[in-house]
């Protein structure tokens, strides 16, 4: 029997000719990502040195990436200090992947880290983010872990003990109708399998859907595979990748494309057509709790976000620039954009979105994920519903326990700013 | 004999373990008076110390599933509580584990708050129901960072193995 795409890529990472599911192995890491959590890792690592007599020193800081993205600018001196420890760090360690606030190269980690070119197929990336699994869009093997687990990175330059995952084929095939996009195809799998159906496992994605898919949508994809516990997601490197990573990443060096074996052995098949599929809404508070929007019911909406590492780039942002371009958003609803870069965002400028959106009443953010899990800016008032195109619908998430965040698609975000309600896309708004 | 001061359901988040709004607050010393922040009464019992080490929260299944946030490990490691669940999503059980924060895997685990619980290697006794249930091991890849105490010392050894290695070389 074959390779699943994992096992091909920890065989090579651990200098191996093959490894299988359920081995343990020590992979060596090719990019560590942390954010504003860095505090808390550098705190770590300088634990594991502390009475060792050895010089703390990071084991690659070209193999470092740290973006400041969670609270950004700083919105208490606590996030300040901890944000000025990590500067202090990162020019003492010589760590030269550091995107701080800045205009021109910063953003949201999970789009800084493919734009920038530092995520290329076949790679090891460990992230002190769950939204790690994004990277698998490139045909990483891409997961999370605590800051903890990164000060051994650090120190090591391999992760300990990983236990190789065992792989979930998800074959998708037709083509999405209407206003039907790459997240409501990701919500629709997650409410098949449930929060919990992928744990520990790889969801490894094939089919002609995915093939005609833009390394935007994959990164959708494989952003909200946590979601359903997947260890990461990934989609097999293509034409598509190529594209991406010498349009937009700018890579100029070799590129190596390899794919999993044909007769790889997988845990799980399952075969997807999407012909028929709807935009799709989660419902609080649980992200499987998924529902066509035409079964959500009329639920008034207070607050529209639309951004985030899963649905803010300018795919993303020409969707909802369309379906608002010389229309209203309706009185009483509050639109945010979050661009998930700073280059997006300029992107978004020069094409005429920026201006669609503000003109409707939306207000732009600047780049960040604070909003999502309401720890800087956008938090619902007692009682309050979001609408977002983000990734958790959890309790509490939004930075209030007594309020409702449903997740969706850009175009339902646009669509339902129009009327204040959930809205179909597919009906229009006003 | 161990407590149960809290049943919880399926799918518990990090978000509730630890709410994103306190997550400016890193250090595992300054984390416990965050735990369970949107359960106040629970919250102040703990902070009240009205809740001995060693007692047991029991949940559901996908225990701390969502973000990767340790501090949801660190703030249940501060006050020594011992979590009880029919299992555990991926990343806060390495968490859980690297923190040296006592984790049950106990797939049929029925219990309700104020029972008293007997945890042994391969079983739960519910004294209060007189039911028994299976206990699952946790995952052997770990069982070397469990071993040592967490992964701080697990990973302080390897560096100095590596280093000597390199010396003699």
């Amino acid at each position: 029997m074959g390779l699943t795409m994992v096992e091909k890529i920890l065989a090579r990472a651990t200098g191996q000719k093959k490894v299988r599911a359920g081995q343990v192995v020590e992979p060596g890491v090719s990019l560590a990502m942390s954010h504003e959590n860095a505090a808390l890792v550098i705190n770590q690592f300088l634990e594991i040195y502390r009475d060792t007599g050895l010089k703390p020193r990071v084991w690659d800081p070209d193999k470092i990436a740290i973006i400041l993205d969670h609270r950004v600018p700083a919105e208490s001196s606590k996030t300040a200090t901890n944000q000025k420890k990590i500067r202090e760090f990162v020019a003492a360690q010589k760590i030269k992947k550091f995107h701080d606030i800045r205009g021109d190269e910063g953003g949201i980690c999970h789009q800084i880290l493919p734009e920038s070119g530092y995520v290329l197929p076949g790679m090891v990336v460990v992230g002190t983010d769950s939204h790690t699994t994004s990277h698998g869009a490139l045909g990483a093997f891409s997961f999370g872990l605590g800051a903890t687990e990164m000060a051994s990175v650090w120190a090591l330059g391999r992760v300990l003990n990983v236990e190789v995952p065992g792989t979930i084929k998800v074959v998708v095939r037709g083509r999405f109708p209407r206003q039907v996009l790459p997240k409501d195809f990701i919500l629709y799998l997650i409410g098949l399998i449930s929060a919990e159906g992928a744990n520990f496992k790889v969801l490894e994605y094939h089919g002609p859907l995915i093939e005609n898919m833009s390394t935007s949508g994959r990164l959708t994809v494989c952003n909200m595979s946590v979601e359903a516990g997947a260890t990461s997601g990934l989609v097999p490197p293509d034409k598509e990748t190529l594209r991406y990573l010498r349009e937009e990443a700018r890579i100029r060096g070799k590129i190596e494309i390899f794919g999993p074996d044909p007769d790889a052995e997988y845990e799980r098949v399952l075969e997807i057509d999407v012909s028929g599929l709807e935009p799709m809404v989660a419902c609080p508070h649980t992200v499987d709790n998924v529902k066509p929007v035409g079964q959500v019911g009329r639920v008034k909406v207070d607050q529209i976000v639309i951004g985030s590492c899963t649905n803010g780039r300018l795919d993303d942002l020409a969707v909802a620039a369309k379906i608002l371009k010389g229309k209203k958003i309706a009185r009483g609803v509050r639109m945010l954009i979050f661009p998930a870069s700073f280059r997006i965002y300029q992107q978004a400028l020069k094409l005429g979105y920026i201006a669609d959106l503000v003109k409707a009443g939306a207000v732009i953010m600047n780049p960040g994920c604070g909003c999502c899990l309401g720890v800087h800016q956008g938090a619902l008032g007692d009682g309050e519903v979001a609408l977002s195109t983000t990734n958790r619908n959890f309790k509490g998430r939004m930075g209030n326990p007594k309020a409702d965040v449903y997740l969706c698609s850009p175009a339902v975000a646009a669509a339902s700013a129009l009327t204040g309600f959930i809205t179909d896309p597919r009906k229009g708004g006003k | 004999m161990a407590r149960v001061v809290l049943k919880l359901g399926d799918d518990i988040s990090t978000d509730i373990i630890y709410p994103g709004r306190f997550m400016a607050t890193v250090l595992p010393t300054e984390t416990p008076q965050y735990a369970f922040a949107d359960h106040p009464e629970f919250n102040a019992r703990l902070k009240g110390g009205q809740i001995p080490p060693g007692s047991v929260v029991v949940a559901g299944k996908n225990f701390g599933c969502g973000s990767s946030r340790e501090q949801a490990a660190s703030t249940l490691k501060g006050h020594e509580l011992v979590i009880v669940a029919r299992n555990f999503a991926r990343i806060f059980l390495q968490n859980a584990i690297n923190l040296g924060l006592r984790l049950v895997v106990c797939p049929e685990i029925e219990a309700e708050e104020g029972d008293e619980l007997e945890i042994l290697p391969d079983k739960i006794i519910n004294r209060t129901s007189g039911k028994e249930f299976k206990v699952e091991p946790l995952p052997e890849a770990r069982q070397a960072i469990i071993d040592a105490g967490g992964l701080i010392p697990y990973t302080r050894q390897r560096l100095l193995e590596k280093v000597a290695c390199r010396r003699k070389a």
